[in-house]
């Protein structure tokens, strides 16, 4: 095997010594150097399915939109109804809001990004971005800001570090530090947890059960050592991303990019055309004509693995492709021709050469 | 990844990171990869059996091995016919971590030019090679 590093200067996260010292093997991310693996990516992966897993997410982006405006500005940007994220008060008085999926869409359509969208307050929203796109992303949201009163667009990724704490036993072990109850899945409150300050949202990109917790920067290594100390498992990128195609979540740059569309992404149930977002005509278009091509999830029959920009014979191209440590398979999602998409039909995978067949599966690849 | 670095005296290295244990005949050798290739690589999630009886030439790849992320050549350190193949390595390649030297060996050929081995380094050499 060969190969070469260039070392460009780039960005840590809070939590970047606690990887070193702890074995990882570090990778360049989206101008970050992260954790890919520590101990391996397959006992990381069962630790999430089987215990808990805790994954250093800090490249993550935060926008915050606020001001009696941003509720409007958010449902032009964001393609899902913003006014369904519910605002409850909990017993205290505290805030306990919603959370939404979303993408952002060009005119045309075509995806920006992939974003989750909390509601902190009456008139304060907190969108997480992707590392590789938030730049743009703040932009875009600065750049349509214009037309509209009272809407403050703040650049937060300095200000927040992201810990996702996933798995069955993810709730328990961050209940054990918080002050009060943890917020509900799709639900997203501040807690103490252990004396620090930190919005609990019960999302997460896994499958799992758990939760993300957003803190301070300065406040991350040691609501980290709490977590390990308490049984979460230290796991890296590697093992995300396997967890994340099990269960078909997209990845931006692979799944998703602003030369496709969600419907053919299947992200049809987070575009909400009423509202007026931008690219709500041509998605519009899209559904109803149908698209011309799927993305699909895949097995494959025998053995090997498809990877990213394989080819599948008679059109289509692989955009994730893995060994899935749960089934013990390889497994991926590729764009399709529509007729082709269905359970059931059979693939053949141009695979550095070798041809691969693979059968599309149902959504998720993996269930519990 | 696992375990120390390690790299035992009694093999020969390729600068590829494979090693080769010559029988003491010098008409058979054991292939695999290095420890310093299983670190890099991370663990080893793939690796498909060649087929016994194929050629494998010297500095030519003859298999892959794949990690989450990355797909690398093993190259052959020295030329021959394979005359057997780790099956359990396809089934559990996991142990090519664990184990690079032992559980992980690859396959076993039989040499047709026992001289390349000259072309080889010992531990010390190869060690020397990695830098620090």
């Amino acid at each position: 095997m060969s190969s070469s590093q260039k070392r460009p200067l780039l960005a840590r996260t809070p939590l970047f010594e606690r990887h070193r010292d702890a074995g990882a093997k570090l990778v360049e991310f989206a101008g970050f150097e992260m954790p890919v693996e520590y101990e391996g990516v397959t006992a990381e992966h069962l630790a999430v399915r089987e215990a808990c897993g805790v994954f250093d997410v800090s490249h993550m982006g935060e926008i915050e939109t606020s001001g009696a405006g941003a509720l409007a500005l958010l449902q032009r940007v964001l393609s899902n109804d913003v006014s369904a994220i519910a605002l409850g008060v909990e017993p205290g008085g505290t805030f306990a809001g919603g959370a939404q999926y979303s993408v952002i869409c060009r005119e045309d359509g075509g995806v920006l990004d992939d974003v989750f969208t909390y509601r902190l307050d009456e008139h304060r929203y907190l969108t997480v971005s992707n590392a590789a796109n938030h730049a743009r992303d703040l932009e875009w949201f600065r750049s349509h800001a214009d037309g509209f009163a009272d809407v403050h667009v703040s650049d937060r990724i300095a200000d927040y570090a992201m810990l996702a704490v996933q798995g069955p036993l993810a709730r328990g072990i961050v209940q054990a530090l918080s002050d009060s109850p943890l917020p509900a899945r799709m639900t997203a409150a501040f807690r103490r947890l252990s004396g620090a300050e930190v919005l609990v949202c019960g999302t997460g990109y896994t499958g799992e059960d758990g939760v993300e917790l957003l803190c301070r920067p300065e406040d991350a290594p040691a609501l980290w050592d709490q977590l390990v100390a308490r049984g979460a498992k230290p796991a890296g990128l590697a093992a995300r991303d396997t967890l994340r195609l099990e269960v078909c979540f997209h990845l931006y740059g692979n799944d998703l990019m602003v030369e496709r569309g969600p419907i053919e992404a299947g992200l049809g149930w987070c575009c909400r055309e009423h509202t007026g977002f931008i690219g709500a005509e041509a998605v519009r278009a899209v559904r109803e004509a149908g698209p011309r091509e799927r993305l699909a999830a895949f097995e494959i029959l025998a053995r090997g693995i498809a990877r990213q920009g394989n080819e599948v014979l008679g059109g289509g191209v692989v955009t994730s492709g893995t060994m899935s440590p749960s089934l013990r398979k390889g497994i991926g999602l590729a764009y399709v021709p529509s007729e082709r998409a269905q359970p059931g039909s059979e693939l053949e995978i141009d695979v550095r050469g070798k041809i691969r067949s693979a059968v599309v599966k149902e959504k998720p690849l993996y269930r519990k | 990844m696992m375990g120390e670095a390690s790299y035992p005296e009694d093999l020969l290295y390729h600068a590829e990171h494979d090693w080769a244990r010559i029988d003491a005949a010098a008409q058979e050798a054991t292939l695999g990869i290095t420890w310093y290739a299983q670190d890099a690589l991370g663990e080893v999630v793939f690796f498909e059996l060649p087929a016994v009886g194929s050629a494998v030439r010297k500095d030519e790849p003859y298999a892959e091995v794949e990690s989450v992320k990355a797909v690398s050549d093993v190259v052959a350190p020295l030329s021959g016919e394979i005359i057997e193949v780790n099956a359990a390595v396809a089934e559990n390649p996991h142990v090519i971590n664990a184990d690079p030297y032992g559980e992980g060996w690859l396959v076993k050929v039989r040499l047709s030019e026992p001289g390349e081995r000259e072309a080889l380094m010992d531990a010390a050499a190869y060690v020397a090679s990695l830098g620090s």
